[in-house]
């Protein structure tokens, strides 16, 4: 097993009120796996995934990606930290409604200051790549709930990011485009691509985790390394 | 009502800033408008309330004895128009030979047998009436210290063509109307013509309509045509008394307009904005509110409350506010003009404020009032974020441009939203156009002062005084300043080098027919007589016998360039034709500027009592000083180098206008952190998106004030010429408040780089609107705001 891309140790979350959201959680995830974290609604789950991209510092312990020790960084470290390490896809796709399609996937590149005409190449070659390139100039509200993950994929993976962090990627989604975002984490698993995943499509889980990790009450219940099913 | 009263008091708890920004624009506003209010009434109130008491005369008449009789001029008061007349009474003209110390001027005095009458019932304040001959009654001149004042008592002897005689002071009266310096029995009046002259008639009138100045002109014709041609020396109108009595307080009240309207467009603009802006970030809550069975009137209510709580505070804030700005203003005012006025008004401080609260109501209520058209399903409907909708082109256009995105993000921004952008645009237009008026005002007045240049160099009377006065040595008050020799001055001007031309002011009083009060002339010598007096129509004086006079004086006198004239010198008349109109404020505008030989006849001995020298270019003034200095050691003169004085009324309309440009700039910025905040909160969740895709907290800064760039552009360059026509209306109106015409050098005052760099002002007051909020935007907790969902 390879070095660990993250490496959670004895990280609290807690907030002002009820019992702490993250309890004391260690763990290790190394590069090229494919994590998906399981757990009821409430567990943490989002909280550990907010934590690792920076957008949450935790109440203790701390948070090291990629070497770099994410719960000491300010908010233009981690921003500049993101836009480095980090892809984000949500449930809610999260795409900006003002933007087009190609607009929305260059975004992040063009933050990093990469120039126009190469953001603009690199985001259509990936929409190429996910089959959405003829939406390029359409906006986000005219596209249907899987065209639109694919499109918010494209946008997490434009500045090549060492980890990909999804929450409930299918959780809006009808079967039929559940599954094509499923097959799509599945070949980007495949290509190396480190992945987090949140999810409670164990259909999701089961196809394209290596290992799964299960989230009760902000605690680790269960670690398990999986085969994945074909 | 205690549900409505909840409503209320957490929309007023949750939106702070918006909150804040109501109250202190609606403080902002309601000061300027007490300000400008109280000045007004304090300008106008006690001249008006006076001359109501007094029936004051709308008209004095001065008439010539050798062409009119007195029955003829009795008849006059039937002419159509003319409600009351008084008269006629014989006047005459004397000059007192020393008074207390004070200016000693010819004054008019009027024959009256009594103070009462059916117009200008003059008071008397102190005495008795006059009752036989050697007798006067004053007029209380006001503007003179007290101990300055001739008391009841005192003996008052004459020079002039009734030298010899003298008059005793029985008392001291005031006419509003400012129809006579004194008063003495009519049989008096013989006695103190000159020998050979026929003695003068006046005639005062009250005319049915006396509102403007057109009114009393038709009234002034029609007296004219009933008498005898000719015989109609002169006619004075109660405006012009009226202006001059209000001095330079009526000065502000153009501006103070101009600021007040300001004010209000700008209040009405921002709080509509507010309102509209808290029912389109709370549809949500307005559906929930309606679901609850909330009547759409309720709702109404209730954002028209949330206003309405900070409006009122803020409006009675500004009540204190603005009558704390009255009292110094009017203390400045009253030290030059005499009078005691406080200011503070209790009726226009309630008119204001029952109007600021009615306009914030109404305001409120219309931008309100969608919130109760709200269809509740609709609202409950609403998704979170709105479809691209409108500005899409803009957002295109502006992600072409070679900026960093976070910046072109935000320049696209406005376009979203046309009607709140709109609005904005025209708050920082307002702002915009109140610093560019106010910078041009400032100008204007200065520009006013500029033409009162005495040259580079002056030359006083007497010797320098070098270090303080020897121990004990007696205080004596020095006499007035004698002329020094002009043929040793205009020696050693001319022949010293660095001379460009120069000319000699011999300060002197003249009187002419229909003016009360003498005319101050100034008799030039020298080959540049005319330096810094700005023309407006006609030539400066060629050759003896010709004047330049400014409008007051063409008004008064009822004459126009190219008359012919007769001045009183000394019991003497002079013929004089006026050549000139003339930017002059000195004396009111009452001054009469012509050469010194115009006098030669009356005045032989008349000399200079100052010299203005302008230099040539590169010429050191200090070094030439003293040279010049060094030339004049035998004559009693000295040579300084000339200082701009700087007038007190300039100093209050500076600090009043920069103090009004403040608040009103403030307003504007306040206008833009209302917007910005507005779209910050309805933008929250994308801004969670932009720093989860890696937008730092200088980007998000960036991206917030690009979004107000467009604003500000926009609004600099739509106010800024709204504001350079402000200046001119408002200068042209405070030139004829004051009764003159202004030259260009006054008007025309912006250069193009000036008005490009004010334009550019509109940007920095958006900026400055949009740095708090850009702050607090770049500091949302990105967790927290994806978790908006
Ligand atoms: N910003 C927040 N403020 C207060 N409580 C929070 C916040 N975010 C999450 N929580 C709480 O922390 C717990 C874990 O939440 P979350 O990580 O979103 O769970 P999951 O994603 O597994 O459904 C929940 O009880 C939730 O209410
Ligand atoms: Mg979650």
């Amino acid at each position: 097993m390879s070095a660990p891309v993250i490496e959670l140790d004895d990280v609290s979350r807690r907030y002002d009120e009820g019992p702490p959201a993250l309890d004391a959680v260690s763990l290790r995830i190394a590069a090229g796996e494919s994590v998906a974290i399981l757990g009821p609604s409430g567990s943490g789950k989002s909280t550990l995934l907010n934590l690792v991209a920076g957008l949450d510092r935790p109440s203790g312990g701390t948070v090291t990606v990629a070497g770099v020790r994410v719960d000491e960084l300010g908010e233009a470290g981690s921003a500049r930290y993101r836009r480095a390490k980090i892809g984000m896809v949500f449930q809610f796709f999260n795409l900006l409604d003002d933007l087009t399609v190609a607009d929305n996937v260059m975004l992040p590149a063009q933050l990093a200051g990469m120039a126009r005409g190469t953001a603009r190449r690199r985001a259509m070659e990936l929409l190429g790549t996910l089959g959405v390139d003829r939406h390029a100039t359409a906006y986000p509200g005219r596209l249907s709930g899987g065209e639109r993950q694919r499109v918010a994929v494209a946008r997490a993976l434009v500045n090549r990011p060492a980890l990909l962090l999804a929450d409930e990627p299918t959780g809006a989604l009808d079967t039929a485009s559940g599954e094509e975002v499923r097959h799509l984490f599945n070949d980007l698993h495949a290509e190396g691509q480190t992945i987090v995943l949140v999810t409670h499509d164990l259909n999701l889980a089961r196809s394209c985790a290596t290992r799964t990790v299960q989230l009760v009450d902000g605690r680790v219940a269960a670690d398990s390394t999986v085969e994945p099913v074909r | 009502m205690s549900a409505l009263g909840g409503v209320v008091r957490s929309g007023v708890g949750r939106r702070r800033v918006q909150t804040v920004v109501v109250g202190l624009v609606v403080m902002i506003a309601v000061t300027v408008a007490v300000l400008g209010g109280s000045l007004m009434v304090a300008a106008r109130a006690p001249f008006d309330r006076a001359f109501s008491q007094q029936h004051g005369a709308h008209l004095t008449a001065q008439f010539d004895g050798a062409r009119a009789m007195a029955a003829q001029l009795s008849a006059s008061a039937r002419v159509a128009g003319v409600a009351a007349a008084a008269g006629p009474f014989p006047t005459a003209t004397i000059t007192p030979a020393s008074g207390r110390g004070g200016p000693v001027q010819p004054i008019t005095v009027v024959g009256r047998a009594g103070p009462g009458g059916p117009v200008d019932a003059v008071t008397v304040t102190e005495g008795r009436w006059a009752t036989g001959p050697g007798e006067i009654v004053l007029q209380a001149d006001h503007r003179l210290p007290r101990r300055l004042q001739p008391q009841v008592g005192d003996a008052l002897p004459l020079s002039g063509p009734a030298g010899g005689q003298t008059l005793t002071v029985v008392g001291v009266a005031r006419s509003v109307s400012e129809t006579a310096g004194g008063w003495v029995v009519p049989e008096q009046v013989a006695a103190l013509t000159a020998p050979g002259a026929t003695a003068g008639y006046q005639m005062l009138y009250r005319l049915a309509e006396s509102d403007t100045a057109a009114q009393i002109e038709s009234g002034r014709a029609a007296i004219e045509a009933s008498v005898p041609a000719g015989a109609l020396a002169g006619a004075r109108s109660w405006l012009t008394t009226r202006t001059n009595s209000a001095g330079s307080v009526v000065l502000f009240v153009p501006f103070l307009i101009a600021f007040g309207v300001l004010g209000v467009l700008m209040a009405v603009l921002i709080i509509g904005n507010v309102i509209a802006g808290a029912v389109s970030t709370g549809t949500y809550r307005i559906g929930i509110l309606k679901a609850l069975g909330f009547t759409p009137q309720q709702v109404v209510r209730a954002y028209t409350a949330q206003a309405l709580v900070p409006a009122a505070v803020g409006a009675v804030l500004g009540v204190v506010a603005g009558n704390l700005l009255v009292v110094p203003v009017l203390a400045q005012t009253n030290e030059v003009h005499g009078t005691t006025d406080t200011g503070v008004t209790p009726w226009v401080d309630l008119l204001v404020l029952a109007g600021a609260l009615a306009l914030v109501t109404a305001t409120a209520w219309a931008a309100a009032s969608r919130a109760g058209r709200l269809r509740t399903v609709e609202v409950l409907a609403v998704g979170r974020t709105p479809s691209p909708g409108r500005g899409q082109w803009a957002a295109r256009l502006a992600a072409r441009l070679p900026l960093p995105r976070a910046v072109t993000l935000g320049l696209a921004q406005p376009f979203a939203r046309v009607l709140r952008s709109a609005t904005v645009v025209a708050a920082i237009a307002f702002g915009a156009a109140a610093a560019t008026f106010a910078v041009g005002l400032g100008v204007s007045l200065n520009a006013v002062q500029a033409t009162e240049s005495d040259g580079d160099v002056v030359i006083f009377p007497g010797r320098p005084i070098s270090g303080p006065p020897p121990e004990g040595a007696p205080t004596v008050a020095p006499g007035p300043p004698q002329p020094p020799d002009p043929v040793a001055v205009v020696e050693a001007i001319t022949a010293q080098p660095g001379t460009s031309g120069y000319r000699g002011v011999a300060p002197t009083e003249l009187t002419t027919a229909g003016l009360t009060s003498a005319l101050q002339t100034l008799a030039f010598t020298g080959d540049d007589s005319a330096h810094g007096y700005q023309m407006i129509s006609g030539n400066w004086f060629s050759r003896p016998g010709e004047i330049v006079v400014s409008r007051p004086f063409l008004t008064a006198t009822g004459t126009r360039v190219g008359d012919s004239l007769v001045l009183t010198d000394h019991g003497t008349p002079i013929d004089v034709r006026i050549v000139g109109e003339v930017f002059n404020v000195e004396s009111r505008g009452m001054q009469v500027l012509t050469a010194a030989e115009t006098l030669a006849a009356t005045q032989p001995d008349l000399r200079a009592l100052e010299y203005h020298i302008t230099l040539t270019p590169g010429t050191d003034p200090v070094g030439y000083v003293k040279a010049l200095n060094a030339a004049l050691a035998s004559v009693e003169a000295t040579a300084e180098v000339a200082e701009e004085e700087s007038d007190e009324i300039l100093l209050v309309v500076n600090a009043l206008t920069g103090l009004l440009t403040l608040l009103l700039v403030t307003v504007a910025a306040l206008g833009v952190l209302n917007m910005v905040v507005l779209q910050t909160r309805e933008r929250v969740h994308d801004l969670g998106v932009h720093k989860a895709l890696g937008m730092t907290p200088r980007q998000t800064i960036g991206m917030v004030i690009a979004s107000v760039v467009v604003t500000g552009l926009v609004g600099g360059a739509v106010g800024v010429p709204v504001g350079v026509i402000m200046q001119r209306v408002t200068v042209a109106e405070m030139g004829h408040a004051a009764g003159f015409n202004l030259p260009a050098s006054v008007i025309d005052i912006y250069h193009p780089a000036e008005l490009v760099l004010l334009a550019l002002g509109g940007l920095l007051i958006a900026v400055l609107g949009a740095l708090l909020p850009a702050g607090w935007a770049a500091r949302t907790r990105t967790a927290t705001a994806l978790r908006t969902e």
